[in-house]
């Protein structure tokens, strides 16, 4: 896999709301810290899970494993904010929040990092990159893929 | 196999709302709701002696149904505190419907107030009040890190795929908040009643794209109340039954990073279910009240109910099918766009539905409305209910 790309935290923005972390997602948010992207999946299933779970939302079992995740994705939905959603965001200017659908095939809510927040729309190529939160881990936005 | 069993034998038979067109209204919400229900009764020929059953959403402490019921005094037979958000009170209406049919209780109470507009005036919380704090949630890990602008952020995600797949435009979009602009116009209650055009809405501050301010509701203060009783009951009443011809209920997700397709609610479920219960088709609809949070809303329930196809909302409403004289009236009070929005409108919803039954509309009354369509969405288009209700004759 290719080295992770790093996005810097813009000089004067709020520091971001910090996630909480769950038992389920443990392993996720401390891959973060290499930076390395995983995904949960159902072993008897072989289905990707996101958010990650303590039981399987498709068979209820347990028996769940945290693998590798490309960190490709197509925007499926996007919006740009106008202004902050709240103080947390504050001086990053017009921002995109997008889903994004994974080449595993589940859907995450994210950021995507650009200098031209309005060009973004729906279909869009993007892959996984890494901002640093306070604590040593990082949060998984997404930066457009050159086409 | 859908609720056939419960069609007609439960009616609404009185109702009552608080709303100003200043937006603000005086008290607390306890005291709204105790005010809101002395009316919704006396509306009905009822009184306080009569309610065995009580069903709230908001609660100040722990359980909504048993604080309310503590305050007015009463020692119900039958509870439900349900919260679903904004359709919690057509969800009520279902599920006292079922329960009245059964015999397990007679005269049921729904109520509702909040005031987050006062909140906010005076420093508090305003919309998020009555709301619990963040805490180790779903939302919390995995959709507040990325700042995203709720609720409309949700909703502005669903009109960004909605146009992707459908080519639905900013125009068709901003032509449902120009249709219900026209009843507020005819409410003398509406927060607000001046004409609007397209431009003014696509020139109003975009929000988060692609939706612009007057795209969004209002936030109001607002309080209502409903009261059911059994058809046999309600015929001996003061005023005319609404009959509840059909419901149903559908939830699809919590967040809207797990809604399951952004352009297909789960009122493709309960519209279908209600439909069939009632034994009625979209075409047999006199007046709806679709829950219009934002103007997109009231385009996907349009789809998923059943009103046009799937796809086609956008050419669906943009000749204005919606407004006065249309073809479909919809929002008729001026809608949550327009009238009030206190955080969840479904409660106005189902007044409305009632009033455009009796003919108390004045003028914005649907002349001979027989069959009426009361649709609520709660959370972030996550828990659908539809409620069919029908005067007399079409029991
Ligand atoms: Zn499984």
């Amino acid at each position: 896999m290719s080295e992770a790309i790093l996005v810097d935290v813009p000089a004067g923005v709020g520091e971001r709301f910090r996630p909480p972390t769950s038992p389920a997602s443990e392993p996720f948010w401390e891959a973060t810290r290499e930076p390395r992207f995983v995904i949960q999946w159902c072993v008897p299933c072989d289905r990707p899970i996101h958010f990650p779970r303590e039981a399987c939302p498709g068979c209820l079992g347990t028996d769940l494993d945290f693998r590798a995740a490309s960190g490709r994705a197509v925007v499926y939905a996007v919006s740009v904010m106008a202004k902050p959603a709240n103080p947390t965001m504050d001086g990053r200017g017009p921002y995109v929040v997008a889903l994004v659908e994974l080449a595993e095939g589940v859907r995450m809510l994210t950021n995507v990092i650009t200098p031209d927040p309005y060009s973004v729309v729906v279909g869009d190529a993007v892959t996984v990159a890494w901002e640093p939160l306070t604590d040593g881990r990082h949060l998984p936005v997404f930066v457009p893929v050159a086409p | 196999m859908s609720g056939e069993g419960l069609r007609a034998k439960a009616a609404i038979v009185g109702v009552a709302d608080a709303v100003s067109p200043t937006g603000l209204l005086e008290g607390s919400t306890r005291a709204l709701e105790v005010q809101v229900i002395r009316e919704a009764l006396e509306d009905a020929g009822l009184t306080i002696a009569d309610v065995d059953a009580v069903c709230s959403n908001l609660s100040n402490g722990w359980a909504a149904s048993l604080e309310l019921a503590e305050y007015l005094g009463i020692s119900p037979r039958w509870t439900d505190s349900t919260q679903t958000g904004g359709s919690s009170f057509e969800i009520h209406v279902e599920h006292a419907a079922a329960a009245i049919a059964l015999g397990l209780c007679d005269v049921a109470v729904i109520v509702y107030a909040a005031t987050p507009y006062s909140s906010f005036k005076k420093g508090g919380p305003g919309f998020g009040s009555r709301q619990a704090a963040p805490g180790p949630t779903p939302v919390a890990e995995w959709e507040m890190p990325f700042g995203n602008r709720m609720p409309m952020g949700a909703y502005a995600l669903a009109a960004s795929r909605h146009m992707y797949e459908f080519g639905t435009t900013s125009e068709q979009l901003a032509q449902i908040a120009v249709d219900t602009r026209q009843w507020a116009s005819m409410n003398p209650r509406a927060r607000l009643q001046e004409l609007i055009t397209v431009a003014d809405v696509l020139d109003s501050p975009m929000q988060a794209t692609p939706l612009h301010k007057l795209d969004c509701c209002l936030v109001t203060d607002g309080a209502g109340a409903i009261v059911l009783t059994s058809a046999a009951r309600a015929r001996d009443l003061r005023k005319a039954p609404a009959l509840v011809l059909g419901t149903g209920t559908c939830h699809t997700h919590a967040m809207i990073s797990q809604m399951p397709d952004l352009t297909t609610t789960g009122a493709a479920v309960s519209g279908p279910l209600a439909f069939a219960a009632a034994r009625l088709s979209p075409a047999e609809v006199d007046v709806v009240q679709l829950y219009d949070s934002f103007t997109i809303t009231v385009l996907l329930l349009l789809e998923d109910l059943g009103f046009c196809p799937k796809g086609e909302g956008g050419p669906f409403v943009s000749d204005g099918v919606l407004a006065p004289g249309g073809a479909l009236p919809a929002n008729t009070t001026g809608g949550g766009l327009a009238y009030t929005h206190p955080g969840m409108f479904g409660m106005f919803l189902l007044v409305e539905a009632v009033r455009q039954l009796r003919g108390e509309c004045g003028d914005r009354q649907v002349p001979g409305a027989e069959v009426a369509l009361a649709h609520g969405s709660g959370g972030v288009l996550s828990a659908m209910s539809t409620v069919i209700l029908g005067t007399e004759a079409t029991a």
